[in-house]
């Protein structure tokens, strides 16, 4: 239960707020953090500390497209399609991923390792094909890259190929 | 190539610059607001804004002084500031820059806001994906508490500025300021009836300002070298200053540009930004973010000023600038970001709730060859039925780049219409939301 485990991060959390159900999106994402997804026990339990009614907590998981309402795999690939992205190249890079994994959007590798998603627009179109693979953004993929970078998840949980700080425009191409 | 004296991200391309509090004190940071908390009058500060020209950087490009003289004078309850960072205009990018790489910046300009506006509170939404975002600006709240120049008795003034982060969680329509508003009271994004308008009814009902990140990062610029200052940079008088242009798309140096507005997009896309990529022309500009109407090659030696773009029949919007290059197909393009207004729609208004729906199907019917020449009409019709029938803006950008592909290469449409399999029936499916 969030409420045991969190306490203090809780209470500060509601500290900021003058009205308790302000801080919604906050403890979802603490509930996300600690489960993966959202699950319907930590939706009834935030209903609760909000004092506000379970389907008022639902309307708003659903309505955010970063809240999971299923379990996905350890790392969600989120692909970024929209325009800008396309003009680059994003197309092959879902090809390259969908090839790889074995799975189309929407699905999970049956390890669970990997989830493969489209999203929209994630502010780096200067630096695509991009993707965001749990919190991290991985910008400008290769082909070449897709392999390191799956096989870096898989064996050591993360990438040193990850995004830092926003790369300055004199900068790019150079940084690779 | 003519060079020009950067504001914004001077500090950051200076080599070894951290962000850290101690880099960005040491290029005078938090000197504005030393110079203004209780030494200036909260009503000057704000005159000073408006005496600057300052519009705002998020798309809409209100006057921000302005913006912040419709608070109602003599209100003693709460007053909110909110820094929209829910930057997610697709070409657009350079909020991500000014918060990951220097954001002290902006949190002196929130505080000077805050001053300004009587304001003890300023919550900073920021998108769910900018996940490092947030950590860097969490870092720098807590540099910036302890070093006294955010919480309670800032600089012992008795002046009380609280800033506090709020994540979202993936909503594009959350930067529309009353979504915002609604999101951050744990609500969905829906954008309200306007007015009354946040300045009397905002965040809680109470009086509030909401203002983009780039906007915010100028102040401590306008106070420490006076609004005379600003007010000569750019287009003046009603464009000053610069503006970070995102420029992505088939361009050789895609990034961010700091560059006085009224610089042409010629001079930006074939000087700052290195032309094209490869051999192939230029066939299309985006001048403003998704939302923008598209611009022909024709457009090249139009300024990019509020006034001048908004002439030429586009805006200026958020400041992402997107380049085709000839053998890109404008309906695909058209497509393309149909299908992300279609994804984003909130869904509380009819006709950009089931009109997004409709111009997608329609576009992809013409692309998979099932189109009719009546779906050219068809397209002109649903636009019209979207366009001023929403509560917010969102409707009016969703239609500019059907309407202008359609002014432009209409005869790309009619081309795909012309290769339709003359069997084909219409097709009819309903895209997922998501």
């Amino acid at each position: 239960m969030l409420r045991e485990k969190y306490k203090d991060e809780i209470e500060q959390i509601l500290s900021r707020y003058p009205v308790r159900r302000s801080a919604l999106l906050p403890l979802l994402w603490l509930a996300q953090t600690e489960e993966e997804y959202v699950t319907e026990a930590a939706m009834k339990e935030i209903a609760g500390i909000l004092r506000i009614t379970p389907p008022q907590v639902y309307e708003v998981v659903t309505f955010y497209t970063m809240f999971n309402l299923r379990p996905v795999g350890k790392f969600h690939i989120q692909v970024c399609k929209s325009l800008m992205c396309g003009l680059v190249g994003s197309d092959v890079l879902l090809g390259w991923l969908q090839a790889r994994l074995g799975i189309s959007p929407g699905q999970t590798t049956p390890d669970r390792l990997f989830t493969l998603s489209t999203v929209e627009c994630l502010a780096s179109c200067g630096t695509g094909p991009m993707m965001q693979i749990n919190d991290e953004y991985y910008e400008r993929v290769t082909e070449e890259r897709v392999d390191r970078i799956l096989a870096d998840l898989k064996r050591d949980g993360t990438s040193p190929l990850k995004s830092g700080p926003f790369i300055l425009p004199q900068l790019a191409g150079s940084e690779k | 190539m003519p060079t020009y004296e950067k504001i914004l991200l001077k500090n950051m391309e200076m080599p070894g610059y951290t962000g850290l509090l101690a880099d960005y004190e040491r290029v005078g940071g938090y000197q504005a607001l030393r110079k203004v908390l209780g030494k200036i009058a909260p009503a000057d500060v704000t005159a000073m804004v408006t005496k600057s020209g300052l519009r705002g950087r998020g798309g809409a490009g209100f006057p921000t002084g302005v913006k912040w003289g419709f608070l109602p004078k003599d209100y003693t309850g709460p007053k909110y500031l909110c820094c929209n960072a829910d930057e997610s205009e697709p070409g657009t990018f350079k909020d991500r820059q000014l918060i990951e790489r220097d954001p002290h910046q902006m949190l002196e300009g929130i505080a000077i806001a805050c001053y300004a506006i009587g304001a003890e509170t300023a919550y900073i939404y920021i998108r769910g994906e900018f996940s490092l975002g947030a950590r860097i600006l969490e870092r720098a709240l807590a540099e910036a508490r302890a070093a006294g120049y955010v919480g309670t008795n800032v600089l012992r003034t008795g002046v009380n500025i609280d800033i506090w982060l709020h994540r979202g969680a993936g909503a594009y329509i959350c930067g529309e300021e009353t979504a915002l508003l609604e999101s951050l009271e744990g609500k969905r994004g829906l954008p309200r009836v306007k007015p009354p308008f946040p300045a009397t009814h905002g965040l809680y009902s109470k009086p509030t300002v909401v203002n983009n990140v780039e906007t915010l990062a100028n102040l401590p610029y306008i106070v420490n070298r006076g609004p005379e200052w600003f007010a000569s940079i750019g287009s003046p008088p009603k464009s000053t200053g610069t503006r970070v242009f995102c420029v992505s798309g088939h361009i050789k140096r895609p990034g961010n540009y700091e560059v006085p507005m009224g610089i042409t997009f010629r001079e930006l896309i074939f000087e700052h930004a290195g032309g094209m990529r490869s051999q192939k022309p230029l066939k299309a500009i985006i001048p403003g973010g998704a939302s923008a109407a598209f611009f022909t090659p024709q457009h090249l030696d139009v300024k990019l000023d509020f006034e001048s773009v908004a002439q030429a029949g586009s805006m200026l919007g958020s400041g992402g600038v997107t380049v085709m290059e000839e053998g890109t197909s404008m309906v695909w393009a058209a497509l393309r970001l149909m299908e992300f207004f279609y994804h984003e729609s909130c869904g509380k208004c009819s006709p950009c709730r089931e009109g997004s729906s409709w111009l997608v199907q329609t576009l992809r019917r013409i692309i998979n060859r099932r189109g009719r020449m009546e779906d050219l009409e068809t397209l002109t019709d649903l636009c019209k039925n979207i366009a001023g029938r929403t509560v917010c803006a969102f409707g009016d950008a969703e239609i500019a780049p059907v309407l202008s592909t359609l002014q432009y290469w209409r005869d790309e449409y009619e081309e795909l219409i012309r290769a339709a399999e003359p069997s084909g029936a219409a097709e009819l499916v309903m895209p997922a939301r998501h």
